[in-house]
């Protein structure tokens, strides 16, 4: 079972990822078994299986967005998720890192923020910043010590909502 | 000059701890190129041709005395011992090792320095006017806004991986000697009807393969919104500018795409979300970083002084210094002086780790130990008494730093070119020099008057070709050096693109071509015309038949290459 990093700890995961094939359909794609990220496309399409599934049998869902994909889009389902992941097909693509400021402080999401895709402990502390608080990310135990690369920041992310300019104790 | 405090400090220090690990898995074949290079460019270091090349940030263009001769040393123990100045405030060496360079940035960060952001596609050096805080013209000082636009930007993980590289200007004056017009982002200090400070935003500008003009997003901006208003607008450009060519991934492309309204629209409606929230700034958080660049001690001097009166009528040559290269100052007599590292036979914006050194000490003796690097390529004191003028001068003289040509032709600004870039078509730094010697008659610079030349070696345009009154690229005809010669480019205010007049000339013609150039400015200037005036007066044509003469027959030649450029 793979590892990934959850709220600072090395975990393992039983969640599955689902990515369309080429000759898959939103509609038509088979669910694996057990908890499931699926794209965009496939909630938008299957909203009532995945809650249903969910209440039935107690299978966990989430959805990840890709890079091109609309944070608004999914912003007044968000309690419907139990993760929401975030993909990185490359991990010089930087969209991600607004998208999930945007979950974060505009939407409001509370529960998993995931990174998904093309990360390594060079982004980890990054991607810490804008308010992912899980990792499916190459070498986690290496990743864990890069998260605190740096022990304070000049401007506002979703970790923390004031700038320093704020938080100094003459203001 | 800004005062790093504990925790601007600790957050250098901590990004070179960072980077020395990064270096050593890459060394050690735990990261690939691919994965390393991103790291190494937000760090300054771009593989060249003679190895790395290593580009030390001067946030704003301002360094210390102290700082200089770090910078001197550095150049003298781990490169040849000569630094290039670049067009946008930033040290260049060229012969540095990259395992050595984590060792660089410790001991730069002992002075409050480092190489942060100085490459790679994200948020660079901050530029403003060389002459901020001392213009006696401006609405307002420029830095205290750079410098928290540096902080700002500073590891700001949002904008860490952009579709390319993004740059940011200010200009305190209504005469933009920041040339807020190429920059993808600029901020030109205003005043509203009521007093009130604030900045009009300009976007969307840049050189290189696509040259444009920024417009304007916002015609008014005031100051407590500079930050959130930024955001707003890396955040709409990190979303929608195109990643999937490099070519057009600048933020110019976005605007031009969108028409600068629908642009405008969308960042009003990010902003919507971002403005009054607690990045909006403080009249406390503005006062404190302003304190920082408040007036040092001038003393209290008469507007004229005899002994510098007397010198500059007894010294042709301290008085032909004077006029080009000495800037007026809004206090009493005090003066800004430019340090030419325009001397015949060097390459534009070199300095030796020596001449380093002098300058770090001739700015304790004769200011307040701060020099300003210019977008010219040029060196700047910035508070020179004028009594200390001629003293100033004669130590300026015996170390090459006091060519009396600013703003003529030989203050050539030119990108480093085939010498040294691996990206280039052909070379600058030999050009440049050929061109000088052609001008080296000071009577004859003077007689042309003000006049810009810039040269880039390939059309990344690191030389400003198209913003220069004459412009040179080098382009690459099986393999012999070739120039484009563009005219008509200005900025500042001004801001206007060149434009290509005729076919390229091989490298040798160059010289003469402009001399024929001149010669026609000369010829149908009418008083107090500049170059570039009688360029917009007479129009492209009359400057074509000079230089290639009446019968043009390589015009389909043209063609083709404007085609394929
Ligand atoms: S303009 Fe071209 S040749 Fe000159 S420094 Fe830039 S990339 Fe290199």
């Amino acid at each position: 079972m793979a590892k990934i990093i959850k709220n600072r700890d090395i975990v393992e995961d039983r969640w599955t990822v689902l990515t369309l094939a080429a000759n898959d359909t939103p509609q038509t794609v088979r669910l694996p078994f057990g908890p499931v990220l699926v794209p965009l496309s496939v909630w938008q399409a299957r909203k009532e299986d995945l809650v249903r599934r969910e209440w039935d049998q107690g299978t966990a869902f989430g959805v990840w967005l890709g890079p091109s994909d609309d944070p608004a889009a999914i912003a007044a389902d968000l309690e419907d998720f139990s993760v929401v992941g975030v993909l990185f097909p490359k991990f010089t693509d930087g969209r991600g890192y607004s998208i999930a400021t945007l979950l974060r402080t505009r939407y409001g999401y509370r529960g998993e923020l995931r990174a998904l895709g093309d990360i390594g402990r060079d982004q980890i502390h990054y991607l810490h910043r804008v308010g992912f608080d899980a990792y499916a990310i190459k070498e986690p135990e290496l990743a864990l010590a890069s998260l605190d690369d740096f022990s304070e920041a000049y401007q506002a992310a979703a970790n923390q909502p004031l700038p320093l300019f704020r938080r100094r104790a003459s203001h | 000059m800004y005062r790093y405090n504990d925790i601007d400090r600790r957050i250098v220090r901590e990004r070179v701890a960072q980077f020395r690990d990064q270096t050593r898995r890459y060394l050690a074949g735990e990261l690939t190129e691919d994965e390393f290079r991103p790291l190494r460019l937000q760090n300054g270091i771009y593989i060249q041709r003679h190895g790395p090349m290593f580009r030390i940030a001067i946030p704003y263009g301002h360094v210390s005395s102290k700082q200089l001769r770090m910078l001197a040393r550095i150049t003298r123990t781990y490169d040849r011992g000569v630094g290039h100045f670049s067009t946008r405030h930033n040290l260049q060496l060229n012969w540095v090792r990259l395992d050595q360079i984590p060792d660089i940035l410790a001991e730069l960060a002992k002075v409050d320095m480092h190489a942060i952001q100085t490459s790679g596609n994200c948020v660079r050096n901050t530029t403003i006017d060389p002459l901020a805080g001392v213009s006696a013209q401006e609405v307002a000082d420029p830095r205290p806004w750079a410098e928290i636009v540096r902080q700002w930007s500073t590891l700001n993980p949002e904008f860490a991986y952009l579709p390319r590289k993004f740059k940011i200007a200010f200009s305190g004056g209504p005469d933009d000697g920041a040339n807020v017009r190429m920059h993808d982002l600029g901020f030109q200090l205003v005043r509203d009807a009521g007093g009130e400070l604030g900045f009009r935003v300009w976007v969307g500008g840049g050189l290189g393969r696509t040259p444009i003009l920024g417009e304007v997003v916002r015609p008014f901006l005031p100051w407590r919104h500079l930050l959130t208003y930024a955001e707003a607008i890396l955040r709409v450009y990190n979303l929608h500018g195109r990643r999937d060519n490099a070519f057009k991934a600048r933020i110019k492309i976005l605007v031009k795409a969108l028409g600068i309204a629908e642009f405008a629209r969308q960042v009003d409606a990010e902003w919507e979300f971002l403005k009054d929230s607690p990045s909006t700034l403080s009249e406390a958080e503005a006062g404190r970083i302003a304190a920082q660049f408040e007036s040092p001690d001038y003393e209290t001097l008469p507007r004229l002084d005899a002994s510098f009166e007397f010198a500059k009528r007894r010294d042709r040559e301290f008085a032909a210094w004077v006029a080009h290269n000495v800037h007026a100052h809004r206090v009493p007599g005090y003066a800004a002086a430019t340090l030419s590292l325009k001397a015949p036979g060097r390459a534009p914006g070199d300095a030796t780790a020596a001449q380093m050194e002098l300058v770090a000490d001739l700015a304790e003796r004769f200011g307040f130990a701060e020099v300003r690097v210019a977008q010219t390529q040029n060196l700047v004191l910035p508070d020179v008494r004028l009594r200390d003028l001629f003293m100033l001068w004669q130590l300026l003289r015996d170390a090459e730093l006091a060519t009396p040509t600013v703003g003529r032709i030989a203050d050539i600004t030119a990108c480093p070119g085939g010498d040294f870039c691996a990206l280039a078509n052909a070379r600058s730094i030999p050009l440049a020099q050929a061109i000088q010697a052609r001008f080296a008659d000071l009577a004859v610079q003077d007689d042309i008057g003000e006049l810009k030349l810039n040269i880039s070696g390939c059309m990344n345009a690191c030389g400003h070709h198209h913003v220069g009154h004459i412009g040179l690229l080098g382009v690459d005809k099986q393999g012999e050096e070739f120039y484009q010669i563009t005219l008509g480019g200005a900025w500042g205010l001004e801001a206007s693109l060149g434009s290509v007049i005729g076919p390229a000339v091989a490298r040798d013609e160059v010289p003469a071509t402009i001399a024929r150039l001149v010669d026609n400015y000369r010829m149908c200037r009418r008083p107090h015309e500049r170059f570039i005036d009688t360029f917009k007066r007479l129009g492209a044509d009359s400057f074509r038949t000079a230089a290639y003469g009446a019968a043009d027959n390589a015009s389909n030649d043209y063609e083709r290459e404007t085609a394929n450029g």
